[in-house]
């Protein structure tokens, strides 16, 4: 089932639009989840569930999102900053994140600005591409 | 008044989906105010009864492991409206489910004893889709209220009148 790039990420817009209640012209591939889409951790849920749904894949949460375990381990954090063991540690979960920008200030609150619609579509693309 | 919106458990498939029944009587007080002299079931209400459908569906699927809470309202239309004299069926379906939350689709239809035609028998009153969030007791070490939970002591009169495994009763704590 060999979906391009663009496929996908017109399913993913779908998804978010129907998941979040936004517009069309809101879901840009640099939209991020939270800040831009108004995201909460029930939404991060309901995504889950809907891009399963809709590319018949299994998607762990931890995979998809696993900042959570990280930030609750303790030699990865440290006065709300990402320890270099603990960027370095993300960087290995989601290797479908660009973690440049980040990179210059690994603040704990700006974890969530990571999450845009490019990369849900990354994740989506090697899940799907990577099982043919 | 009794915090519960269902009456009866009339098929429980458990893990997949249930209907439940609902009768409307004028014997309800909060009808009295919406509206007066025109009596009918806040829209609200028939979200809650869906809620407590749905969420006993899916805390028995689980055995009723932990708590379930209602999240999100993915949707909910209303087609038309729900009076005293009337009985609806809560139809609830489990579309996902994993260890942290549920989300449930379902509809709410009602019967009209009068309609001559089988296709008029069945009206849908409402399209309801929900999501639920698992919660252990002392997430965090948080105490959640008893309030927030779908697992009243009222529930489990209605489910084991309907024959269907009900939670332990609370234990005075």
């Amino acid at each position: 089932m060999a979906m391009t790039r663009d496929q996908i990420l017109q399913e993913v817009q779908g998804v978010l639009i129907d998941a979040l209640g936004v517009d069309e012209d809101e879901v840009g591939p640099d939209a991020t989840l939270m800040a831009d889409l108004g995201a909460e951790s029930i939404d991060f849920l309901d995504i889950v569930f809907r891009l399963e749904k809709a590319f018949g894949i299994k998607i762990p949460r931890e995979e998809l999102f696993p900042a959570e375990n990280v930030l609750s381990n303790k030699e990865y954090v440290s006065n709300g900053k990402l320890t270099a063991k603990g960027l370095e540690e993300l960087k290995k979960r989601m290797p479908h994140t660009d973690f440049s920008e980040f990179a210059n200030d690994p603040n704990v609150n700006k974890i969530g600005d990571l999450f845009t619609v490019d990369v849900l579509v990354n994740y989506v693309d090697s899940k799907i591409n990577s099982a043919g | 008044m009794r915090w519960i919106w269902i009456d009866k458990f009339i098929e429980f498939n458990s893990g997949s989906n249930a209907v439940a029944i609902k009768n409307i009587t004028m014997a309800e007080e909060h009808l009295h105010d919406n509206f007066p002299g025109f009596p009918i079931m806040p829209e609200c209400l028939m979200i809650e009864a869906m809620a407590q459908t749905a969420g006993i569906l899916v805390g028995q699927a689980r055995n009723y492991k932990e708590k379930v809470i209602l999240a999100k309202i993915n949707k909910a239309v209303f087609f038309n409206y729900v009076r005293p004299g009337d009985t609806i069926k809560i139809h609830a379906k489990i579309e996902s489910i994993t260890d942290e939350a549920a989300s449930t689709t379902g509809k709410i239809t009602r019967n009209d004893p009068a309609a001559t035609s089988s296709a008029a028998a069945s009206e849908t009153i409402a399209e309801i889709d929900l999501m639920f969030s698992h919660i252990d007791q002392n997430l965090a070490g948080k105490k959640f209220p008893k309030e927030n939970f779908v697992f009243t002591d009222l529930v489990g009169i209605v489910l084991r009148a309907s024959g269907i495994p009900a939670p332990a009763p609370e234990s005075s704590k």
